[in-house]
């Protein structure tokens, strides 16, 4: 697939994309916290056409008994597209992408939360994609780092889900769907604004060390600029009398 | 925790915001040190008092403690024992032998039910969470009226106030007989008018608490009652 597909026009002539952004432009991004009153702690994140909300409960007692840790909480994450996500139905249930994703969270969010501070207890994370249009993973972390932290569960820090890629040779921030499908790489990263750090990194497709470079320069500046909208987003909730 | 707040500029801070330096402090509740700066590890309000920097969280789980008077609600019963929930990450266990009464094996659900709700006291919790409840002591009883509100556990030091200042009076504005629970839960019993007023009380409270004080919401509660009158 990130062979590239030659004959895919993904850049105009002028250097922007398709969708007229530049090649270090982020879609629009808006983040809403505490969408969900139920739910311990749940935020709605919107990341150009993808929707992705999520919401966390717990700390509970961790059942069935045998994922209980003496020693610390477990992180029990659930992604999900939502069947009318996309315009190919998806079929409902769990499939190899959508554990491969919620146990690649899963992993990311344990780096983050104080987990020794709950032990045999479970944090139920449950991430919804409502809309999809490339990056869906990146929302979803994205969502569930601002649920976790309206829940009032102990972080180091927030994890900033962004991804850069690589399309027609030139190296782009933050993949729509053509770019994501037509292009030749992806390189989504879950950051650690405040020190940061990287939580996750996958790499689909090849980039040569500079381009690496140039594309994870692009994902931290990306990165703070969406922290930045985090930070808005639980301020608003609180501070701004808005819930 | 959160008692004698001055008003209304209070800073919110998020996981992982610096929130200045350790030089000289202490770091409290919510704050990690790193190097020579202190991190926020929850969402909530920074609090600096004694020389200790802290974080009030907005939403913070009940962490049981012994000795904690909590407001349980019997979950599920066995022969010889209650589970109760205790509004916590883990239920709390109450045996028979804690109990008021002599119960016979066997006997539990003809004492307590499922739903019925107890004051009880956290006799011990051990290093994996496990709470031991006790119902033998002055006061602890089953509860047979009156309502029970949730506050989040973070608002209940300041629903009580210094020396209970606050709790008094609440119990006088609304005629009212209430027992606050450290795990989030108020038990209320007075007329249906008296509940009201104490529901209405502690529900701005909740959502004003972080705005104004919980003087100045009783005052005015009062003062509408007065007016009423």
């Amino acid at each position: 697939m990130m062979g590239g597909y030659g004959d895919v026009k993904l850049l105009k002539d002028d250097g922007s994309r398709l969708d007229g952004r530049k090649v270090d432009e982020m879609r629009p991004v808006s983040i809403q916290a505490g969408v969900l009153p139920a739910a311990d702690g749940s935020a709605m994140v919107t990341h150009g056409l993808n929707v992705a909300v999520a919401a966390v409960y717990g700390p509970m007692e961790a059942h069935p008994r045998k994922i209980q840790r003496q020693d610390r909480a477990v992180i029990d994450v659930r992604y999900n597209m939502a069947p009318f996500s996309t315009s190919d139905r998806i079929r409902p249930g769990f499939n190899r992408r959508s554990r491969e994703i919620s146990k690649v969270t899963a992993e990311s969010l344990e780096s983050v939360v104080l987990v020794e501070r709950y032990p045999r207890s479970k944090i139920r994370v449950e991430i919804e994609i409502l809309a999809a249009e490339a990056g869906t993973r990146c929302a979803g972390i994205t969502a569930a780092s601002v649920a976790l932290a309206d829940a009032g569960i102990p972080m180091r820090d927030m994890i900033v889900g962004v991804a850069s890629g690589k399309i027609e040779d030139t190296v782009v921030l933050d993949l729509d769907k053509a770019e994501d499908n037509y292009g030749q790489a992806d390189l989504p990263v879950g950051i650690l604004p405040n020190t940061g750090e990287i939580a996750f990194l996958q790499m689909d497709g090849d980039l040569s060390p500079e381009e690496y470079e140039l594309a994870m320069e692009y994902n931290f500046k990306a990165a703070n600029e969406i922290h930045e909208i985090m930070v808005e987003a639980l301020q608003r909730r609180y501070d701004g009398g808005e819930a | 925790m959160s008692q004698g707040q001055a008003g209304a500029e209070q800073r919110l801070v998020t996981p992982g915001m610096t929130v200045g330096s350790s030089a000289g402090k202490r770091a409290g509740s919510g704050i990690i040190a790193k190097e020579n700066d202190f991190i926020a590890t929850q969402l909530g309000w920074l609090r600096e008092r004694n020389n200790t920097v802290s974080v009030d969280p907005i939403n913070a789980a009940y962490m049981p403690r012994s000795g904690d008077l909590v407001v349980a609600v019997v979950a599920e019963v066995r022969n010889n024992l209650w589970f109760m929930d205790i509004n916590g990450s883990f239920q709390g266990l109450l045996p028979m032998s804690l109990a008021p009464w002599k119960v016979e094996f066997g006997a539990a659900r003809q004492h307590m039910d499922v739903g019925n709700v107890v004051l009880a006291r956290v006799q011990e919790v051990d290093e994996c969470h496990n709470v031991v409840l006790t119902m033998k002591g002055v006061g602890l009883r089953r509860l047979n009226q009156g309502a029970v509100e949730p506050v989040p556990v973070q608002h209940i030091d300041r629903l009580r106030g210094e020396n209970n200042a606050h709790l008094q009076r609440l119990r006088d504005v609304c005629d009212a007989r209430i027992m606050v629970g450290e795990n989030g839960r108020v038990w209320i019993d007075a007329s249906l008018d008296g509940i009201a007023l104490a529901r209405k009380t502690i529900r701005r409270l909740v959502a004003e608490g972080h705005m104004t004080t919980f003087d100045s919401i009783l005052s005015d509660i009062e003062s509408n009652k007065k007016g009423d009158a």
